[in-house]
């Protein structure tokens, strides 16, 4: 019993990596969800050269391992800080995900309701804009809830690159407290449990606040 | 361009040779986790409460949690009791036990698709409920399954990198030994990302035709 008083003394180490395993979260999913929409509106809507250009790049991303883009993106010339080095591998893994969840939802809206806005003079970022994607977004809560939830998991890929996140603090305790690694990674199991539980129910909460009636819920999750 | 075709001619053998390491991990863990999965499932929709219980909290605890930490537990964390476990094997029972409890959520779903009257006519026919599941569920479900279950694999032919952290010779082990000797990590991994795309393409190509040939007409997840 007293092996658990060490874990109690070390819980601001783990709050720090935690707190990190976030920040990595945030910009893994802005940028995802920046890149994601994007890629999938020019996919539906740009000219030929471009659907075909952005489907190779998607494909491409989502034939590779995270840890091998982790690992390209880290020694491109720049020299990028660790953080950044996850947050655009993982954010650009992440996009090729999302991106295929909103176009698949775009892809949902009747073509009918793009020609009749067209027809009542609206122009075509405008029909975009207000008739298609307000749809689509809600139809991609679901698959995109899946995909935020795989994302917090897979922030701890970002220790692969030396982000000083919740797995990298727990080889720090481990190392200066002379072993229990049994207890610590354990406990860190504990803390990406507990993360992932509350992310799934604070989505849970906003795909029942936007939820339109007929629209399709929430399905099985994809990996990590 | 041309000197990175030379590169690629360098060292093609080897990375093929952490290749193999790479399908015959992901070709165990997969099938591993199948035959767990499929319990896991079965225990999930038919057994009593305590398996149900148990099967569930399995499920969710695996879900739950990065493959990542579970590899760490297994391999750094269980020496503390006194198990040393060599670290392929370490890897390859942290991702059969992973992919298992995703199976298992595939499989269930498939399960449950199939609809309801079909086991009450079964029963009503004078099959054993043992008899219903085994010849009328799940042949249907096992065909239903195998779009899911393709990404399932894809995604552990994927993941199976993970194992180069603790240490085994598989693809990305192998490629960061290359790079470690000639400092080209650059030109190495783009190396690895061409090769993983191949073999996600070679995978993704088998699944389906593995769909069209065991495709009964008019049995689709939709229906």
């Amino acid at each position: 019993m007293e092996n658990f008083g060490f874990l109690i003394r070390e819980l601001p180490w783990f709050w720090r990596g935690t707190v990190v395993a976030v920040e990595v979260l945030a910009g893994v999913i802005g940028l995802g969800l920046a890149a994601g929409l994007g890629g999938a509106v020019l996919q539906v809507y740009a000219p030929p050269p471009v659907p075909a250009l952005v489907t190779a790049l998607e494909r491409f991303l989502r034939g590779i391992p995270p840890i091998v883009l982790l690992l390209l993106v880290f020694y491109l010339p720049w020299n990028l800080p660790p953080l950044a080095v996850a947050i655009v591998a993982l954010g650009l893994c992440s996009a090729a995900y999302q991106s295929q969840i909103f176009r698949m939802a775009i892809q949902s809206i009747d073509r009918r309701q793009t020609e009749a806005a067209r027809s009542l003079g609206m122009s075509s970022p405008q029909t975009i804009l207000y008739v298609v994607l307000p749809q689509a977004l809600r139809r991609a809560i679901g698959p995109w809830s899946n995909e935020f939830s795989s994302q917090i998991k897979d922030t701890s890929l970002a220790y692969i690159v030396g982000v000083v996140e919740i797995l990298r603090q727990a080889r720090y305790v481990i190392s200066y407290t002379y072993g229990n690694s049994l207890l610590v990674y354990g406990f860190c199991a504990l803390i990406y449990f507990v993360l992932t539980r509350a992310g799934n129910a604070a989505l849970y909460r906003l795909e029942a606040r936007l939820w339109v009636p007929g629209f399709e819920r929430r399905g099985l999750e994809r990996r990590v | 361009m041309r000197e990175f075709l030379e590169l690629a001619r360098r060292f093609l053998p080897e990375l093929l040779q952490g290749t193999k390491v790479t399908v015959e991990l992901t070709s165990i863990c997969i099938l591993s986790g199948l035959v767990l999965g499929w319990g896991i499932a079965l225990g999930r929709v038919y057994g009593g409460r305590i398996i149900y219980a148990l099967c569930t909290a399995y499920v969710e605890l695996i879900r739950g949690t990065p493959l990542l930490v579970q590899l760490f537990v297994l391999y750094y964390g269980l020496p503390d009791v006194g198990i040393v476990l060599p670290p392929l094997l370490a890897a390859g029972i942290a991702m059969g036990m992973n992919t298992a409890a995703y199976q298992a959520e595939y499989f269930r779903g498939a399960i449950q698709s199939v609809p309801k009257g079909q086991v009450q006519a079964a029963r009503a026919l004078g099959m054993s409920r043992l008899q219903a599941v085994l010849y009328v569920v799940l042949p249907q479900a096992m065909r239903l399954v195998i779009p899911a279950w393709s990404n399932e694999l894809i995604y552990m032919l994927k993941y199976s990198s993970l194992a180069f952290i603790v240490g085994v010779p598989e693809l990305m082990g192998r490629a960061n030994l290359i790079a470690a000797r000639n400092f080209r990590y650059f030109e190495i991994y783009l190396l690895v990302a061409a090769i993983y795309v191949t073999l996600v393409g070679i995978a993704a190509k088998m699944l389906s035709f593995l769909e069209e040939k065991t495709r009964i007409p008019g049995l689709s997840s939709l229906g």
